[in-house]
């Protein structure tokens, strides 16, 4: 997915930081602080925004909250669609996800699909209290009704087009989300 | 965004590991990863591979190969059917490939077979439909146990790169060698190999095919340097057939026993595909060490399989798509 001429930035770094930042504070409202909260971060770019609101609600309510890695992959329902086999990589939640709320992490959200396979992959592994969802971007298209709590920045979009979204983490450069006309 | 390609999309069967790249088993080896944490679990299931058939078809009595396929398929929620020999049709004289059409027509998508012939798994892969895994012919190959070694040494030394790795017992009849041979060599290892020259055979014939092997008489000498040892099983009829004078002058030059153990490098591991022969290849108390990892081995083996499960399947149900 590379990059077109028609690609057009919708956030830049200091805005993903205040959406990030917003988004933890919408969190420890919610949820009244964040002693039961544990932050589950979909594979790949879930994770550093999940480790980032982590930071924040460290400065802001002055508590460690843990962060997860949740890979969906076994759980998605296009895998006999898709034209190649996808990677597995690991799962890996320390803390009981038991009693806890969960706050799953994503980057984009679009159909909806991500976060059934995530929602079906985090019961499997105990029984959370609440599940609540922050993303990034919403960018419209659901094809299940999903919703999310927390959301950095809505965006309408049309289905051929591409929202990217890029984290130092992860990606090499600076932080920000483009929009794109796909190339394909 | 490009993901580089999981696994060949070609591959259809598991045989051997002498057609696998390094990246290929790179990639199952990281699935492997991803499978252990599931398998680690209080509920180790996913719903990864439901309506999926696999068929464990047994020629030769397996313990912990058919119980580890078995429990992979399972905690990836396929369908499990498991098929001995004894007591089927085979003993009414029904020819293996009648049996794999007989289970094709029931709907068998994988089959995972066991024979002591050498090449019967590829025969049935150029008449079967579905994806064939060889879990051991003859004296052939086990790709699944050499990809189960080389998970177990990836983990515990961080890479095979330039590991020396020994192999000793009876490589003559082990199809557990031959593959971790190419599994080894394949991920960068130097391999080493030990044997009486009776259980060896023909020194060219491995040399020529492995080109960067060293062959080692002295299991004294051929340890010196070695980061893991890998110890074959010793079938006993081989000193039946007079291959060896007897088991207990195997033992004395062959077996790894806790001298040996310690005049190795510290933290030597050890590691055996089972059943073992304690005694005889291997002492009691070395198999129960701080070394060994013979028990992970057992583990890692469903993880491993349940990569390879993974990969055949979806591979297959692609195609139909």
């Amino acid at each position: 997915m590379s990059a077109t001429a028609s690609e057009k930035e919708i956030l830049n770094g200091d805005e993903i930081r205040r959406a990030i930042t917003r988004i933890a504070h919408e969190i420890a409202e919610r949820n009244e602080g964040v002693q039961q909260v544990l932050l589950v971060g979909i594979r790949r770019r879930g994770v550093p925004l999940a480790s980032r609101i982590a930071a924040v609600l460290s400065n802001v309510e002055g508590v460690q909250v843990p962060v997860g890695e949740l890979d969906i992959t076994l759980y998605r329902d296009d895998l006999t669609l898709r034209a190649t086999v996808p990677l597995v990589r690991t799962t890996r939640i320390d803390t009981d996800v038991t009693d806890r709320v969960v706050i799953l992490v994503d980057d984009v959200l679009y159909t909806g699909r991500t976060v059934r396979a995530a929602l079906d992959a985090l019961v499997d592994l105990g029984r959370p209290a609440r599940i609540q969802l922050a993303v990034l971007v919403d960018r419209g298209h659901r094809e299940l009704p999903i919703r999310a709590d927390f959301v950095g920045k809505n965006v309408p979009t049309s289905r051929d087009e591409v929202v990217e979204v890029r984290l130092s983490e992860v990606d090499a450069g600076e932080d920000r989300v483009l929009i794109a006309h796909s190339t394909r | 965004m490009t993901l580089p390609e999981p696994i060949r999309p070609t591959r259809r069967h598991v045989l051997d590991l002498d057609d696998f790249t390094r990246h290929e088993i790179e990639t199952l080896l990281d699935t492997a990863v991803g499978m252990k944490e599931i398998l680690s679990r209080e509920i180790a299931q996913v719903p990864t591979l439901r309506g999926v058939s696999v068929v464990n078809m047994f020629y030769e009595d397996s313990t912990r190969t058919r119980i580890s396929f078995e429990l992979a398929a399972k905690a990836l929620s396929a369908n499990v059917v498991n098929f001995a020999a004894r007591g089927s049709s085979v003993e009414k004289g029904e020819s293996l490939l009648d049996t794999m059409r007989t289970l094709q027509a029931l709907g068998a998508d994988i089959l995972v077979l066991r024979h002591s012939y050498a090449g019967t798994a590829h025969l049935l892969a150029q008449h079967f439909r579905g994806a064939i895994i060889n879990a051991g012919d003859g004296s052939h190959a086990h790709p699944t146990q050499a990809l189960l070694d080389l998970f177990t040494l990836r983990d515990k030394l961080g890479t095979l790169e330039r590991r020396h790795i020994v192999i000793v017992g009876d490589i003559l009849h082990s199809r557990v060698a031959r593959s971790n041979l190419w599994g080894l060599t394949a991920m960068g290892a130097h391999v080493t190999l030990c044997a009486p020259p009776t259980l060896l055979g023909n020194e060219q014939f491995w040399l020529d095919t492995w080109p960067d092997l060293r062959i080692v008489y002295s299991l004294d000498a051929a340890l010196q340097d070695a980061d893991a040892v890998i110890v074959l099983r010793l079938q006993r009829e081989r000193q039946e057939a007079g291959l060896l004078p007897s088991l207990r002058e195997y033992a004395q030059f062959f077996a790894l026993s806790q001298a040996r153990l310690q005049a190795a490098l510290t933290g030597m591991l050890v590691l055996h595909p089972g059943p073992l022969n304690e005694g005889v290849e291997i002492a009691p108390d070395v198999a129960v060490s701080a070394q060994s990892v013979i028990e992970e081995q057992v583990t890692n083996g469903v993880a491993v399989r349940m990569a390879l499960l993974y990969h055949l399947a979806l591979h297959l149900r692609q195609k139909g798509a």
